[in-house]
């Protein structure tokens, strides 16, 4: 899949649900379904500031391909990061950093989270889209 | 009494509002309060037809917000129990209130190596000033500890006294808690080594007719926001020889009795407290707001909160892995404020999932960092109630927080 039908398909099974309850549903499951992350990798260093949860997200580059892990003390949050790294991961960086991030306003994210919350997104993107930079 | 309730709901616009299409579940009320028709018209009418400086011209309007605003220290005065409206200063709140005391009580009276005690479960308004003050003054800040069931441990006031401690702090209700704390006999503890007590009634306020001559504390502060009053309203009762000892610690307009360029000389109390352009819009509505808090502490809807709170009470203790901090000893102690976590369930998540069934209530650290480093949490969940919430409601949120547990875990 690439970036734009990674992207479509988040936008496809988000519209599967009318109800915003059953949205946060699917966000719990993608949270419950992410990879395992590594407890000593819990460190201030790979910490994004700025979310009311704790998330952690490491990164390693590999074939010039960026693959993200990520974890979170607040399952929702963690479905958001899952959701944000299932996209992204296995990109280039040069593909990540001229994404403009636009499906997560697609899917109605911002809307129905509250203004910190909504701040929290923002500094996830944000920590990709640094990331991204970095590396490209 | 249900035709009462629903009279009194029917007071508040904002019971009648929807989220996301579902009729809203206010349990927000420890962080504010909804504000009744009554402050609302008392608000509006002060913009619409009562604009004017307070204190200053002679001119009809002018005085007319005077009358108004000089009508609410006396409510004040007479709602709470202090010997004179004298004693009341108004400030933007409860945290404007605390900071002016830091100030101006610290600067007169507290010196290198004086000891402030603070209670562990207090918020950061009534923690970081004292703080601030300590490290001006090189002054010791000590710490009442509350023990794992929230309760302060009093046992421990006498020997944390000296006789270099200048001021004991401690809120009559925590907003996090929602326990009764003991004020009473801290005050008497306190008195009899010769030490006057703060205490922030930002919670109590709200839940209880305080009366500051019988309780006799030194001060008393509380937000206007948090009893149904406007934003950016807050008291001050502080009695009267504190007020005459403490030097202003805001220069300005209203303050001064006489400016010249070799100096000034200042009002009495309350004035020298009060610089500047004070809330002249908002401080009116503390009457109607006062009015309402004394209404819905009367004895027929305080019955029905202490059944909302009993029923709340006993459906969270019967919810597995669910810890609630500030378990009450005998249930008249507790009020309706509930903070608690779920086992296997984030609080935020808890919220999230909870605001989409229509219910507002808190999650995180309520203000009160310590008190979550002292029950080892990084936060909390907080459902709080005030009278207007119902039975109905009650039974409505313990359904949901079940319906958004199960989907958590």
């Amino acid at each position: 899949m690439n970036l734009e039908e990674a992207k479509q398909a988040v936008i496809d099974d988000f519209s599967l649900y009318d109800e915003w309850l059953d949205k946060y549903e699917y966000l719990i499951e993608l949270g419950k379904n992410l990879e395992a992350f590594d407890e000593s990798h819990k460190t201030e260093d790979r910490l994004i500031k700025g979310c009311q949860s704790r998330v952690w997200l490491d990164w390693r580059l590999e074939d010039g391909k960026l693959f993200f892990t990520a974890d979170s003390d607040a399952i929702i949050t963690k479905g958001i990061i899952s959701l944000l790294i299932g996209v992204y991961s296995g990109r280039t960086p040069a593909e990540i950093a001229g994404d403009d991030f636009a499906f997560v306003s697609a899917i109605g994210l911002q809307e129905n989270l509250s203004p910190t919350r909504v701040g929290g997104l923002r500094s996830m993107i944000e920590t990709i889209q640094r990331i991204a930079a970095e590396n490209a | 009494m249900i035709h009462n309730m629903q009279n009194i709901r029917a007071q508040f616009p904002q019971l009648q509002e929807k989220v996301y299409g579902k009729a809203l579940v206010y349990l927000d009320n420890a962080a504010t309060s909804l504000r009744p028709q009554s402050v609302i018209d008392c608000w509006q009418e002060m913009a619409l037809r009562y604009n004017a400086n307070v204190h200053r011209a002679v001119h009809k309007t002018a005085s007319e917000a005077t009358l108004r605003y000089e009508a609410a220290r006396k409510a004040v005065a007479a709602h709470i129990g202090a010997a004179s409206e004298k004693e009341i200063v108004f400030t933007s709140g409860d945290t404007a209130a605390l900071n002016l005391v830091a100030r101006c009580f610290g600067t007169a009276f507290i010196g290198e190596g004086d000891e402030i005690i603070v209670a562990q479960s207090e918020h950061h308004s009534n923690l970081v000033p004292w703080q601030m003050i300590c490290k001006e003054k090189g002054a010791v800040l000590k710490c009442l500890p509350v023990d794992e069931s929230g309760h302060l441990q009093i046992e421990l006031l006498p020997q944390l006294l000296t006789e270099r401690t200048k001021l004991v702090c401690v809120a009559d209700i925590s907003n996090v808690l929602g326990l009764r704390n003991p004020v009473a006999q801290i005050v008497r503890l306190a008195h009899e080594k010769g030490c006057p007590v703060l205490v922030d009634g930002a919670q109590g306020i709200v839940h209880e007719n305080i009366d500051v001559q019988a309780l006799d504390c030194d001060f008393y502060t509380f937000s206007g926001h948090k009893v149904y009053a406007a934003p950016g309203t807050g008291v001050l009762y502080a009695k009267r020889k504190w007020l005459e000892a403490m030097p202003p610690y805001m220069g300005g307009g209203e303050m001064i009795e006489s400016v010249a360029w070799e100096g000034s000389t200042y009002a009495a109390p309350p004035y020298r407290f009060e610089a500047g352009t004070p809330n002249i819009a908002g401080v009116p509505t503390l009457v109607p707001a006062l009015e309402m808090a004394r209404l819905l502490n009367s004895a027929d809807i305080a019955a029905e909160a202490d059944a909302v709170r009993d029923f709340v009470l006993e459906s969270l203790s019967s919810i597995p892995g669910l810890r609630l901090f500030g378990v009450p000893a005998d249930r008249q102690e507790k009020l309706p404020i509930f903070s608690f976590t779920v086992e296997g369930a984030h609080h935020e998540d808890l919220a999230l999932l909870l605001d989409k069934m229509g219910i507002a209530v808190r999650s995180g650290q309520m203000c009160a960092e310590p008190l979550m480093t002292r029950f080892g949490v990084t936060g909390m969940l907080r459902a709080s109630f005030a009278p207007y919430n119902t039975m109905e409601e009650a039974e409505f949120f313990v359904a949901s927080l079940k319906k958004a547990i199960s989907m958590l875990i």
